[in-house]
């Protein structure tokens, strides 16, 4: 297509001219197109490079100052230009905790309850009634978390726990204190509500993988739903909803709006969930565009950092399963 | 020996009860909230919120104009950079590369910028934009944005080309098109609604996007044309109002709440009517 082996007649030499010329403008959209489209690819690259550069620079200051203590002192303070992330990190790490441990169960349990119990005519309004609180934004569960769910928390769950769990030995621990109505496990429940939706979607996606064959084998020799559930389907599917998990947990250590609001952003470490506490991106959502220049900016920076690289890892995880179920359910 | 079957009956109803319980307490947050979003948000609901700007600490009445304003403008920015910048490099993906390694390191890296922390994208986008020019700005915060719209256009947009079937791709390969034309008008067009699906979510996602902003565009009680300088948008207005000790800016908040879960909600139900109706299959 591209040379003209043969001499073209006299008569027709304006139209082979006329036919070059357009092959030739093809040929340079062409490249053009492929150009631009590799440039876009190639700059999506070129966000994940700069997101850790950025942050690494601009953390530098602090991972220089403080070296390895930064990620163990809880020590926060702006006057004294005391900074350490084992408050935050510590915040985000058990926030997520207590958001997986109900999101899990309750998660798995309605992606078991769409794929085989649910009746069909109910399936899609219910299946996107739990998408569409994956979709309601974290400034939405932030405000309704501040006005309905903490004084909730306040009056109902929070004495409650206090007067039970509360007066046990070791555990008690855990729950001492006033009923604040924020704190940590406000946090918690809330990013809870949030994940579950994840974690349902991926489930269900993956229960829905399971070949009929396979539960009606079960099925015929007489097991019951939760046995063909708990021995044929979760465990044909067990990698791919490891990876929902993982995908919901990237989510919670993210979350930032929906925290903030409920957390009630103290840097210190407390023993118990009923406390107030903070969370890496609590942290920086409130204090990063009122920080001074130097140490503070560099500390919220560097948290920034810390965050991006546990999401990372954990998002890594997460697809990486989810990429192997991929190829397992190719074959 | 007794018979093990009401044993496991009574188990199997047990855990078939706690799964039907999962899915009540999972739709239950759905209604409480939304309850409280139409019953505190819908009083505020007049004319008002749409033509005076946001009230004074302490003053009565205002509206939302000057937020709404801002959110159409900064989602403007964000449509503009990352609907085109996601759809090219969508198409590099399903289009050029569908086996290549670049295209599956792309496709991880994308995977997970799709669930990166939004407020780590606003800390970057302070680092490039507001640093260097000195001020918060509505530009740093439509280009935070785009950076979190992108991922999703791009994951969308593969998906939808990679539902083309390639028959069509050779067919008018076979008539001489060069590949450029082939994708734009064979490939997009059969492609053509699960495109604006993904540019739809994309635009779903941002519209109630905060933490990226708290520190790039940062936010104005005063109406802002100016994309130089900083802006106020509906979410921040929120975060702001919502932790304000005034009832008329709280309710302001709650007003603003209602309307962005409105547009939120109805984009991605809109989304998803497009693709379920006319994807290609």
């Amino acid at each position: 297509m591209t040379t003209m082996a043969y001499e073209a007649p006299a008569t027709s030499q304006t139209s082979a001219q006329a036919r070059e010329r357009a092959l030739g403008r093809f040929r340079l959209g062409d490249r053009l197109f492929y150009g631009v489209a590799l440039a876009a690819a190639g700059l999506v690259l070129l966000i994940l490079v700069g997101v850790i550069v950025s942050l690494f620079v601009g953390a530098w200051q602090a991972f220089a100052t403080y070296g390895f203590s930064f990620l163990f002192s809880d020590a926060w303070s702006a006057p004294k230009q005391m900074f350490g992330a084992a408050g935050p990190i510590l915040g985000t790490l058990v926030t997520s905790l207590i958001a997986m441990l109900i999101a899990v169960p309750v998660g798995i349990g309605i992606a078991v309850f769409l794929t085989e119990l649910c009746p069909k005519g109910l399936r899609r309004p219910i299946g996107i009634s739990i998408e569409l609180l994956a979709g309601i934004p974290s400034i939405i569960y932030g405000i309704w978390g501040a006005y309905f769910f903490k004084p909730a928390m306040q009056d109902y769950l929070q004495p409650f726990l206090i007067k039970t769990l509360g007066a046990l030995p070791v555990i008690g621990a855990l729950f001492a204190g006033p009923p604040l109505g924020y704190g940590v496990l406000t946090a918690g429940l809330i990013l809870a509500v949030m994940v579950l939706p994840f974690i349902t979607a991926i489930s269900r996606d993956v229960f829905e993988t399971v070949p009929a064959v396979l539960k009606e084998a079960a099925y015929g020799v007489g097991c019951t739903t939760f046995e063909v559930v708990r021995y044929v389907v979760i465990p044909y599917t067990r990698v791919g909803v490891v990876g929902g998990i993982m995908l919901a947990l990237g989510r919670a250590l993210g979350e930032t709006m929906a925290v903030t609001f409920v957390i009630g952003n103290a840097t210190r470490i407390s023993t118990s969930i009923l406390a107030q506490g903070t969370t890496i991106s609590a942290m920086i959502a409130n204090q990063f565009a009122e920080a001074d220049e130097g140490l503070m900016t560099s500390s919220l920076l560097a948290l920034g950092f810390i965050l991006f690289v546990i999401t990372f890892l954990v998002l890594a995880a997460a697809r990486l399963l989810l990429a192997r179920l991929d190829a397992k359910g190719a074959r | 020996m007794a018979s093990l079957y009401p044993a496991r009956k009574r188990r199997n109803a047990l855990w078939m009860g706690l799964s039907l319980a999962a899915t009540m307490f999972g739709l239950g947050w759905l209604v409480l909230i939304l309850g409280a979003l139409v019953g505190q948000g819908v009083g505020g609901l007049s004319l008002d919120l749409f033509t005076q700007i946001t009230p004074a600490p302490g003053s009565e009445g205002g509206g939302l104009l000057n937020s709404i304003v801002g959110s159409l403008i900064m989602t403007g920015i964000g449509v503009a950079i990352g609907a085109p910048l996601g759809i090219m490099a969508g198409t590099y993906m399903a289009e050029y590369g569908r086996h290549s390694r670049i295209a599956s390191v792309v496709r991880f890296i994308n995977d997970i910028l799709l669930s990166a922390p939004s407020i780590v994208i606003g800390l970057f986008i302070y680092q490039l934009f507001v640093v260097p020019f000195g001020h918060f700005s509505a530009l740093a915060g439509g280009v935070a944005l785009a950076v979190i719209m992108t991922p999703v256009v791009v994951r969308t947009t593969e998906d939808m080309l990679n539902l083309v079937p390639n028959q069509l791709r050779e067919a008018a390969a076979a008539l001489g098109l060069p590949r450029s034309i082939v994708i734009r008008r064979i490939a997009y067009r059969s492609a053509r609604a699960g495109l604006v699906t993904g540019v739809l979510l994309g635009i779903a996602r941002i519209t109630g996007e905060t933490a990226p902003l708290v520190f790039t565009a940062l936010g104005n009680l005063l109406f802002e044309w100016d994309p130089r300088q900083p802006m106020s948008s509906l979410p921040l207005i929120i975060y702001d109002f919502a932790r304000s000790p005034y009832a008329a800016q709280q309710k302001l908040a709650w007003t603003g709440a209602l309307l962005v879960t409105l547009a939120v909600l109805g984009m991605s139900i809109l989304a998803r009517a497009l693709t379920s109706t006319s994807a290609p299959k």
